[in-house]
């Protein structure tokens, strides 16, 4: 009916989260930067493409079955009082764990390309260390 | 049948995007995460409504295969539109110089 409404929503959330990000990572200095730039908001951008992405190709799949109308109140569910119950249940059920998953696979994709990154740092840190001591 | 047909678009879009990596010069890694995004929310919807509902998990037929098709023309119309934006050959903008 209207799952696709839950991840339309945290999508709004996680844009605003990236521009903010954006912003921070441009006002740092050239060798902070250096070593952060474009790292969380690239991150963040993987999570907005995939939950705009979803959003978008759901919500066609919604106009084909005429659950969406580019018209006023824009779901069909909300034009008969008897619907909004089990749209609103839907939002919470289905659209609230699609969002989940989708931050779950996000999720896991930072957490390697974390670990990526900090075992390509990990030899110029010992390579540090050892010089310092010589 | 839209669920097999986006997933499917979304596995052969990533691996184009493997196989010119590290350069993600056609963006083939922002089409890929559509398809991704998609993919996972209508695998949420399809194993919640198995469960609560039954009947068959996917829905073979020709009405579904074209939302299917539908949904694939949309992800790589959005792609496209990017590319066109970044327009990495500058084709784009030599054309408008003429």
């Amino acid at each position: 009916m209207a799952c696709f409404v839950a991840p339309a929503a945290t999508a709004i959330v996680t844009t605003v989260v990236q521009r903010i990000v954006e912003k921070r990572e441009d006002g740092r200095t050239p060798e902070q930067a250096e070593k952060v730039r474009g790292k969380w908001s690239q991150r963040l951008r993987w999570l907005n493409t995939m939950l705009w992405g979803g959003t978008a190709l759901l919500a066609l799949e919604h106009m084909w079955h005429g659950e969406l109308v580019p018209w006023p109140p824009f779901l069909t569910a909300m034009q008969t009082p008897g619907e909004t119950g089990p749209m609103l249940h839907e939002i919470l059920t289905y659209g609230v764990t699609m969002t989940a998953v989708v931050i779950v696979a996000w999720g896991i994709m930072v957490g390697v390309a974390e670990l990526r990154a900090r075992a390509k740092s990990m030899p110029e840190g010992e390579t540090e260390a050892a010089g310092g001591d010589s | 049948m839209w669920l097999l047909i986006t997933a499917l678009a979304a596995l052969i879009a990533s691996a184009l995007w493997y196989a010119s990596a590290p350069s993600d010069r056609y963006k083939l890694g922002f089409l890929s995460l559509i398809y991704w995004g998609a993919t996972l929310m209508w695998l949420v919807d399809h194993v919640i409504a198995y469960v609560q509902e039954g009947g068959p998990f996917l829905e073979i037929s020709a009405q579904a295969t074209a939302v299917g098709l539908s949904v694939l023309a949309l992800g790589l119309f959005v792609w496209l539109v990017r590319l066109l934006l970044s327009d990495p050959k500058r084709v784009l903008q030599a054309a408008l110089k003429r």
